[in-house]
Formats: structure tokens, C-alpha cells, sequence
């Protein structure tokens, strides 16, 4: 027993699986405690990208501070001077006859435009040269209002920023060197995986969405995989009658595609009734079958060993036979196929979410239904809000990939012929 | 019921058989007898009988074997005399009278009497359990769950020491630490313990080396002296039946087609499957003749 | 004196195991047979035997590995040749191996007359089919079997049946030397007797030279083999004439495998079978010194420190004792005459 345990711990299979396992776990443990946020709460509207957003009125309430940074000016006409601005500059200077080969629009070479449009620039000159393509009247006040826009840009007390409402309208003039420190802005809200259609924030939907699946996988591969040991127990080791009739149950459930069935039955429940639990103990009830033919054929393999009929020659009642005699022979499999029962009841719950046919939608997440609602609003189409699913479809995979892993790793471990 | 049983062994333990190799065992009284026990096996259309018509009397602290080769249906005449499967027809005597095994209950107390030795040691212990629990569970078994840790001790060490066994060694062991005639041997130990009325074993030797064979033949013709229990043997091994038998059952086809004293059957035998048998096994004092192939 | 058909001088292989440990099980083993006689191989399970017997082939695979010494077949030493020329050049044609269960071999999907063609084929001689399939029927009749055989499958056969056509197909070549390794310990006695008389029918007409038996049962290689040999924790521990080593063993260890030979025979009910108590060393740490000398009864002090040697003390007889042969014999006379 110790030695499987240690067998166990040293194969870097399951131990990999069972790390990002409980990596996963943990978080969707701890996390509440550090964001206590309801998961639904809407705090936008749409598709919110990734970042970290402060209140605008906030933000200029804060205290001001002067801080001159010396690529701040080009950081804002890089962010401010549209491309058009860009290509009237440079039309104006070929126009000129100034060289500009080294120039570009690009934000890379802004401030050598800016400086080569500093230089060549002025409205007298244009209005008496007529330079080419700049003889209208209307050319030349375009380029008179750039020169002016180029020139706020550069001063230092140039922005009006307008306040309040109505009456109390107030004006403040801010300058380019005017900042705000974060810390200060009261109200602000960081979305490292952005929003949902719901404005809900995705990252604490996905934890949340995590545990929940988690425990739908939980619940549906420990309904599954108990199910599947007595029925394959009592019909491996009873046998007679009671292995046909459940064997005659078991090959119905195997002959019905076991999908289709899931689909029926949660499309008769009604989505107002499916809660997770019922979620999950459908996800169970449906996939027993191949535990219970796995069991059962094992039990039988079993019931004929010397130290079986010696158990009965002894005396013992057929509960302690199987608990003793049985059980322990056939529970690593049954580990194995637990960890793969709750893999494929998560998967099971994530593809019918999709179809529109998972858990109750106003309480809490799930992956499926994350993925349903990014699938819903168009988010891998129009909104192209990759942040909404990708995270989600990842989670899934992981989970699945952790899950197996973990089967695999142990299959090594009691299998010894799968020992490399 | 329990101290019934209790009372009973206590009495078997006090007769002693001694080591007479040619006791007539016919005038004690009947252990296990059969008459006209019949088991088919049907598996669709193909009707097998496995086992066809056979009357046998085992007396009471009689070692008897039964031979055959294989698909003689020895296996499956020792399951139905362990009462793990029941016979389609023909009925097994109990001490002279009709078995009844057909209630959980009434099984247990039939297995009270009757114990097994199994021929793969391997597979005959359950992997998970330690040697001390597999004794521990046989003393309790016998109804003496009440006495001391000491007594209960040293009965161990005393069913280890027949067989010997250090049980000093063996505590917190695994019996798959054992090798394969250890094994066998711990099996002994334990039917020394249970002191069944029956002891069924089932070609105890044939996975174990010559050495330790003779070893473990010679503890079961020790255990039947000592405590008087009926022996069925089941063996392939013709040589190896008449070594450690009082009378032989020969087995073909489902059918004993001899049976008698272990000198006759052996020496001059009557049916001629049981001279081809006799005459096809490689021999060291009489030449083996080859040019009888069938 | 006859020509020698095999002849093993000092060789030792090891298997490696997972934890990369050596186990020596065949431990300097010399023997030697002459053509036309047959060599009996005995002891208990974990004694060598079987691992001698694929050693002997000079085909390895892992765990087994060669360490040294030679095998020399009709004189052509094949240690140490290169896997690939050995299949070839010397499995099948020199020398044929018949595994344990060998019966159970047969692909179950093909008809016993494609294994002749694959034996054929894997040494690349120059036959058509039809050439091979008179061999092949030649042989069988040659050998007692029935030419039908050829075309079914291996699940048709009973199993004495399908091991006698492994032992067919396996020298159609006519190899120098035929190793068994327990050819028919899994079938019934009936069976087993039509196994022996095929292999003593096909040295008597010489369709091998020699034979290695390797078995458990003692009265069966009274019966098969000119000679036997004893082999203990993957050495010999004694060698003689098959009526030799059954009425008169020297070495302790084969004087009480002789004493648990059962047969049905006058006075087995009156033998008093000599138990050796114990199991054999683990040779991953063999002991030091002889290595019988935990089980040995008649074991002194010495015995645990000082390795026994191989000696010849006989015409074609040898044993592995610290004892000398005459001391051996008034202890087993004492020991008689006290009973």
C-alpha cells in the first residue's frame, strides 16, 4: 500500500496532471477572497477588452501633479495626430519641395515631421507661393488649422477640460505635464480578461465557472462511477438472473446513443429545473454503463480466484466477501475510471451548455454556459472579443488534459506492464 | 451452534491414526459419499457433462485421491463436493446423510466442516491482507474470538512451527513475500488451525518444485495422522497419488472407471485407461515402453 | 571418440533488471555433448536452467545480456556474433530452441504450412512454394504426423498435436542441436509420451545431432537423455549418466531431488522423501561462498566462505562439492545404515 502510494507519487505523469489539477482547484478556492464580487454582477456594457479602467470623473477630481516626462509630447501626437493630419504634413513639404525621403507617417518618425513641418511652415509663405495642389482657398486654411492644432499640442497650457452640468459648468484648463496619481482615483475596476455581453467581468465568471463545473463533474462522475461499481459488482459477482436483468438495462443504455438520451432528458426537464445538481445527476445517470461492464468482467475474472472460494469456504457473508475479497482487487481501476467519469461529465456539461440545453442560466456560470453566451452575442464573429471564450475554452482543456493525465499516470503505476 | 461445532473438534483432535500406511479405512464411518452425482454444463447449444454418474464413499480420516488428467472433470467434482457449485442431479452425503446446502445458512454450516488447498498458492490469498490477519481470521472462525492476545499468539506459532514456519518471521508480512512452497505450506497452517472434518486439496503441489513437494506431502500425510480429518487429494500425478493415498479414485471422462486401495489400483489394476495412465508415465525401476503411443 | 556437437566453455550471461542490477544466472557453465546423444538439464525454478537454454542459442535480447565465454556448435564458435548473422546463419540451421508453452506460439490466424514457408524464408534459401510444401510433407510423414495437418490452423490441434508440430516446423532444417526447455510439461501424460517418442524417433534418424532437455520431472529425463545435469543458482552442481545421477547422485542438492522422485511404482509408498529446507540464494547477491552451503545439511563452517569448485572425479562425471566424493559416500552409508 505504501509502496503504490510512493509508485504514485514518483510518476511525473499523474504528478503533473495532479498539480495543475490542484493549482486549479485552489484558485477557484481562494479567489473569492480576494475578489468578493458577485460573478453576474454587470459592470459595463459589452464586450469590455482587457485592462484596467478608472472613473473618468475620478480621474479629474484627482489632485494634479507636474511631471515632465520628456517623450510624453510624442507619445500623445502619436496616440492624437490621425493619419490624415500625417499625410496633409508630408503632401504640404513635397509640395515644398523639401526632401522627404526620410520621412513617414509612421508613429516612429513623427517627431522628425513634426520638427522638418516646424521648419518649412509659414502662413504668409503659403498664402503668396501657391505651392502645388495648396492654391484654393480652403487648402490653405486646412493647413492653417493644423499648424494651430501642431501648436496646442506643443504648449503646455493649452487643453479645456469642461465639468459638471448645467448651471455649475466649470472650466479647467489642463496642462500636457499634468498628471494624476492611481492610487488616488477611488473608483476603479481591473479586467484582466475584459468583459462579457453582460458587461459581467469574464475573469471572475471563469473562476466561479471553474469550481461549478468542477463540481457537476464531481458529482456526475461519483453518481456514475458508484452506480456502475454495485451494478457491476451485483452482476459479476451475484450473477444468475440479477446479471441479466441488469445487463439487459446496461446494454439498453449502451445501444441508445448516450448524448441523445442526455439531450431528451434535459430538454423534457425544462431549463427552469435544471439547477446544477439535476445537471450533474443526469450527466451520472447516463454514464454508468461502461464502468458496470468494466467492473462486472473484472468480478468475474474474480469470483472464480482460489482466495474468493476460500473467503466463502470460511464462511463470510457475500458483503464481506466483496468488500474485502473484491473491492481491493478492482479499486485502482475504479480510481481510473473515476478521474476519467468526472473528465467526461465536465466535457458532457460543457457540450450540452453549448446547445443551449445546460444548467438553470441566472445563478451561477458554468464553462458551457460561458462558452454559450460568447457563442450567443457574437463573440467569435462580430465583436471578435477573443477574451470572452478563449480563456474559457482553455480552462476546459486544461482541465480535461490535468484529468487524464492523472489517469494515465496512475494506469502506469498499477499496470505493470505499461512500467517503461 | 458454534460451541456445538467447538465440542466436536475437540473430540476429533483426541483420535490418533498413527502412521500405519495400510490401515483399512472401510470400517470407519462415512465422511463424504456420493451417489450418482451428475453435473452438466450447458452453454447455448453444446450440452457438456462435465461430471456423469459417480458414486463415491470417502470414510472418516481416509486419505483418498481422485486422478485424471485434464477434462477428466476432477476440478468440477471437487467444486460440487466443496459445495461451491450444486450437482444436476445424483445427491452427496454428509455423514451418512443427504447434504443440504440450499439456504446462505445452511452452506456456512456445511463449510464448517470443510476446508481447501488450492493449487496456485499464488492466487489463493488475498494480496491485501497480512499473514497474522489470514490466522488471526481462522482462530476466530473456530468461535475463540474471546481469548487472550497471548493464547491466541501462541496458537499461531504453533500451527507455524507444524509446518515450519517461523511465525515470529512471518508477522507484518505480505504472504506474496513468501515463495511459492512457503505458501503452500501457510495453507496447511491454517487448515491446522480450522481442523476441518474435510480437507479438499486441489493439486497442492503441481506449481511447486520437486523439493518443496515432498515437504508439503508429507505435512498433509502428517496433518491427517495427527488430526484425523479426510483427506481428498485431486491430482494428475499418478506416481504422487500412490505415494501419499489410502485408496485412489481413478477419473475419465467424468467418470470413475476405477477405484480401490491404493496398492490395487496401482499395482494391479483392472480397467484399461488406468493401465494406459500407469503405463505412460515415465518410470525409474521399469523400462518406459514407447512404442505404445495411441 | 565422437565427434563433439556442442561444446560451452565458461559462459556466463546476466540479466540486467530495471533497477540496473546484475543477476548472474548462468554462471561459467562448460558442457559438452557429442553427436548423437542427448543432455538432460535439471533443478528447481530460479535455478538457471531456462535462462542456460536461451543463452545457449547466442541470440540475446534484454534483460539477458553475453558477458563471456564460448559456444561452439560442431566447431563454429557463435558467441558474440552479431544478432542479425545469428538468426540467419545459426537459429533453425545449427541450432533450434523450443520454448516453454511453445505450443501456444502458433499465430492463431495462419495455417501450420506458412510457418514452414517462414522458416524458409527467413534464411533466404533458394526454394519455391511448391518445393517447400513437398519438404514439408515429406517431413511430417517422415515424422509420424498427419500430412493434413499442414493445412489448418493451430486451434484446430489438440495441444500435444500443435507441440509436436512446433517441434516439426522448428527442424525442418535439421539443426545440430535441439534445445527443449520443458517441451511437454503441460500436457497430459498421453500426449506427453507422443512428444518423446517423436524427438527420440527424430535423433534416431538423425535429423538433429544432438539434444538439450531441460525439465523438472526427474523420471522423465531417466528416461529421455544419455546424461544429466543438476544446475544450482546458475551453476552446475553435478554431472553424469542419467542411470548414474538417479541410483547414485553425489552432491547433496541432486541426491534430494533424486529422493522426491514419486512414480507409481512397487515401493514409492515405503520411500521416506528427503525434504531440502530453505529457497535458493538470490543471485542478484549470490553468497560467497559455496552456494548451496544455506541448505546444505552437511555444511561446516567452511563451506559458507569457501566457493566449491567444478571437479571431474569420474569418467564424464563431475560435481561441485567442498567434500570429497569418498567422504560424501560414508556420510550417506552412515546416515542409510541409522535409519
Amino acid at each position: 500500500m505504501k509502496s503504490t502510494l510512493r509508485n504514485i507519487l514518483h510518476s511525473p505523469r499523474f504528478m503533473v496532471g495532479f498539480v495543475i489539477f490542484m493549482t486549479m482547484v485552489l484558485t477557484v478556492l481562494i479567489y473569492p477572497y480576494f475578489v468578493p464580487r458577485n460573478p453576474l454582477l454587470s459592470l459595463g456594457k459589452g464586450f469590455l477588452p482587457p485592462g484596467t479602467y478608472f472613473s473618468v470623473y475620478d480621474a479629474n477630481n484627482a489632485p494634479t501633479f507636474r511631471v515632465e516626462l520628456p517623450e510624453a509630447d510624442t507619445n500623445r501626437l502619436q496616440n492624437d495626430l490621425p493619419q490624415s493630419d500625417r499625410k496633409l504634413m508630408l503632401d504640404f513639404l513635397k509640395a515644398k519641395g523639401v526632401d522627404t525621403s526620410g520621412l513617414s507617417s509612421g508613429n516612429d518618425k513623427i517627431a522628425d515631421l513634426l520638427e522638418a513641418w516646424k521648419a518649412n511652415y509659414d502662413e504668409a509663405d503659403v498664402k503668396s507661393s501657391k505651392y502645388e495642389g495648396f492654391t484654393t482657398q480652403a487648402k490653405r486654411r486646412a493647413l492653417a488649422k493644423l499648424d494651430k492644432k501642431l501648436n496646442d499640442f506643443l504648449s503646455n497650457a493649452s487643453m479645456k477640460v469642461i465639468r459638471g452640468e448645467g448651471e455649475d459648468l466649470q472650466e479647467k484648463n489642463v496642462s500636457g505635464t499634468e498628471y494624476t496619481r492611481v492610487d488616488q482615483l477611488a473608483n476603479s475596476v481591473s479586467l484582466p480578461l475584459g468583459t462579457d455581453n453582460f458587461g459581467r467581468d469574464t475573469l471572475t465568471e471563469l473562476v466561479q465557472a471553474t469550481g461549478v463545473s468542477l463540481l457537476i463533474g464531481l458529482i456526475a462522475g461519483t453518481v456514475a462511477t458508484l452506480l456502475g461499481l454495485i451494478v457491476g459488482l451485483l452482476a459479476g459477482y451475484v450473477g444468475g438472473l440479477v446479471d441479466d436483468i441488469l445487463m439487459f438495462v446496461a446494454n439498453i443504455f449502451t445501444v441508445i446513443p448516450g448524448f441523445v438520451l442526455l439531450i431528451l432528458i434535459y430538454y423534457s426537464v425544462g431549463q427552469e429545473a435544471r439547477g446544477i445538481i439535476t445537471c450533474a445527476m443526469v450527466i451520472g445517470l447516463t454514464s454508468w454503463v461502461w464502468t458496470a461492464r468494466s467492473v462486472r468482467s473484472q468480478v468475474i475474472s474474480l469470483r472464480n480466484r482460489d482466495h474468493v472460494n476460500l473467503s466463502k469456504l470460511s464462511g463470510h457473508s457475500l458483503f464481506r466477501i466483496v468488500t474485502t475479497d473484491i473491492l481491493p482487487y478492482i479499486a485502482s481501476y475504479v480510481v481510473m475510471a473515476f478521474i476519467l467519469q468526472v473528465s467526461s461529465g465536465i466535457l458532457a456539461e460543457a457540450q450540452l451548455s453549448l446547445l443551449g440545453l445546460g444548467p438553470k442560466t441566472t445563478e451561477v456560470p458554468t464553462l458551457g454556459l460561458m462558452m454559450n453566451w460568447a457563442k450567443l452575442f457574437g463573440a467569435y464573429t462580430s465583436s471578435n472579443a477573443w477574451w470572452a471564450y478563449f480563456p474559457v475554452i482553455l480552462v476546459i482543456a486544461l482541465t480535461s488534459f490535468s484529468l487524464n493525465l492523472m489517469n494515465t499516470g496512475l494506469d502506469q503505476v498499477f499496470n505493470p506492464t505499461l512500467r517503461e | 451452534m458454534k460451541n456445538e461445532t467447538h465440542n466436536q473438534t475437540d473430540t476429533r483432535e483426541s483420535v490418533t491414526f498413527g502412521t500405519d500406511r495400510n490401515k483399512d479405512f472401510s470400517k470407519e464411518p462415512l465422511c463424504l459419499s456420493g451417489k450418482d452425482v451428475t453435473r452438466i454444463f450447458q452453454n447455448g447449444k453444446t450440452v457438456t457433462t462435465a461430471v456423469d454418474h459417480v458414486s463415491f464413499e470417502f470414510h472418516k480420516g481416509e486419505l483418498v485421491s481422485i486422478v485424471g488428467e485434464s477434462g477428466s472433470g476432477k476440478t468440477t467434482l471437487s467444486k460440487m463436493l466443496l459445495g461451491l457449485l450444486e450437482p444436476t442431479s445424483g445427491q452427496i452425503f454428509y455423514r451418512g446423510e443427504p447434504r443440504d446446502i440450499s439456504t446462505g445458512a445452511k452452506k456456512r454450516r456445511y463449510w464448517e466442516g470443510i476446508q481447501a488447498i488450492f493449487q496456485d498458492p499464488f492466487s489463493s490469498f488475498n494480496v491485501f491482507h497480512k499473514i497474522d490477519d489470514v490466522l488471526l481470521d481462522c482462530i476466530n472462525m473456530r468461535g475463540m474470538r474471546n481469548l487472550s492476545k497471548d493464547e491466541k499468539f501462541a496458537m499461531m506459532s504453533d500451527a507455524c512451527s507444524f509446518v515450519n514456519l517461523k511465525f515470529a518471521e512471518l508477522t507484518n508480512k505480505y504472504p506474496f513475500e513468501l515463495s511459492g512452497g512457503q505458501m503452500q505450506r501457510l495453507m496447511i497452517a491454517r487448515i491446522f488451525l480450522l481442523k476441518p472434518e474435510i480437507l479438499l486439496a486441489d493439486e497442492p503441489t503441481s506449481m511447486i518444485d520437486a523439493c518443496s513437494r515432498a515437504t508439503i506431502l508429507d505435512m498433509l500425510l502428517n496433518l491427517r495422522n495427527e488430526t484425523g480429518m479426510t483427506v481428498i487429494f485431486i491430482t494428475h500425478d499418478i506416481g504422487l497419488a500412490y505415494y501419499i493415498s489410502d485408496s485412489i479414485y481413478i477419473m475419465e471422462h467424468g467418470k470413475f472407471v476405477e477405484k480401490g486401495r491404493a496398492e490395487e489400483v496401482i499395482l494391479q489394476p483392472k480397467a484399461s485407461y488406468t493401465k494406459r495412465l500407469i503405463s505412460d508415465v515415465p518410470k525409474i525401476h521399469e523400462p518406459w515402453d514407447l512404442s505404445t503411443v495411441g | 571418440m565422437a565427434k563433439k556437437m556442442l561444446e560451452v566453455r565458461q559462459l556466463t550471461t546476466k540479466y540486467i533488471t530495471r533497477q540496473r542490477e546484475d543477476v548472474y544466472s548462468v554462471d561459467h557453465v562448460s558442457l559438452d555433448i557429442e553427436e548423437g546423444k542427448s543432455l538432460g538439464i535439471a533443478g528447481e525454478s530460479g535455478c538457471g536452467k531456462s535462462t542456460l537454454a536461451l543463452s545457449l542459442m547466442g541470440y540475446y535480447f534484454p534483460p539477458l545480456h553475453y558477458t563471456s565465454g564460448d559456444i561452439i556448435i560442431d566447431g563454429k564458435n557463435i558467441s558474440g556474433l552479431d544478432p542479425d548473422v545469428v538468426r540467419k546463419t545459426v537459429l533453425g540451421s545449427e541450432i533450434a530452441y523450443i520454448p516453454q508453452a511453445a505450443m501456444n506460439a502458433l499465430n492463431p490466424t495462419r495455417k501450420i504450412g506458412r510457418f514452414i514457408e517462414d522458416v524458409i524464408r527467413a534464411h533466404e534459401l533458394p526454394m519455391d512454394k511448391k518445393q517447400i510444401r513437398e519438404m514439408a510433407e515429406q517431413r511430417f510423414a517422415l515424422l509420424g504426423l498427419p500430412v493434413d495437418v499442414l493445412d489448418k490452423y493451430s486451434v484446430e490441434l489438440s495441444g500435444g498435436m500443435r507441440q509436436r508440430v512446433v517441434i516439426a516446423v522448428s527442424t525442418i532444417l535439421n539443426p545440430k542441436v535441439l534445445i527443449a526447455d520443458e517441451p511437454s510439461s503441460a500436457l497430459d501424460v498421453s500426449s506427453q509420451k507422443m512428444v518423446i517418442k517423436m524427438m527420440k524417433d527424430m535423433m534416431a534418424q538423425g535429423l538433429v545431432k544432438s539434444m538439450i532437455f531441460i525439465t523438472h520431472e526427474l523420471p522423465l529425463l531417466y528416461n529421455v537423455t544419455d546424461d544429466i545435469m543438476v544446475m544450482y543458482a546458475g551453476q552446475i552442481v553435478e554431472r553424469g549418466s542419467a542411470k548414474e545421477m538417479v541410483f547414485d547422485p553425489i552432491h547433496p542438492y541432486s541426491r534430494g531431488l533424486m529422493n522426491s522422485i514419486l512414480v507409481p511404482e512397487e515401493g514409492t509408498r515405503d520411500v521416506k522423501l528427503t525434504a531440502i529446507p530453505g529457497t535458493p540464494p538470490n543471485l542478484k547477491h549470490p553468497p560467497s561462498g559455496c552456494r548451496f552451503a544455506e541448505r546444505c545439511r552437511y555444511a561446516t563452517a567452511a563451506c559458507r566462505f569457501n566457493p566449491a569448485a567444478i571437479i571431474d572425479f569420474d569418467i564424464g562425471r563431475q560435481y561441485r562439492c567442498n567434500m570429497s566424493v569418498e567422504k560424501l559416500r560414508e556420510v550417506y552409508e552412515s546416515e542409510e545404515r541409522n535409519s
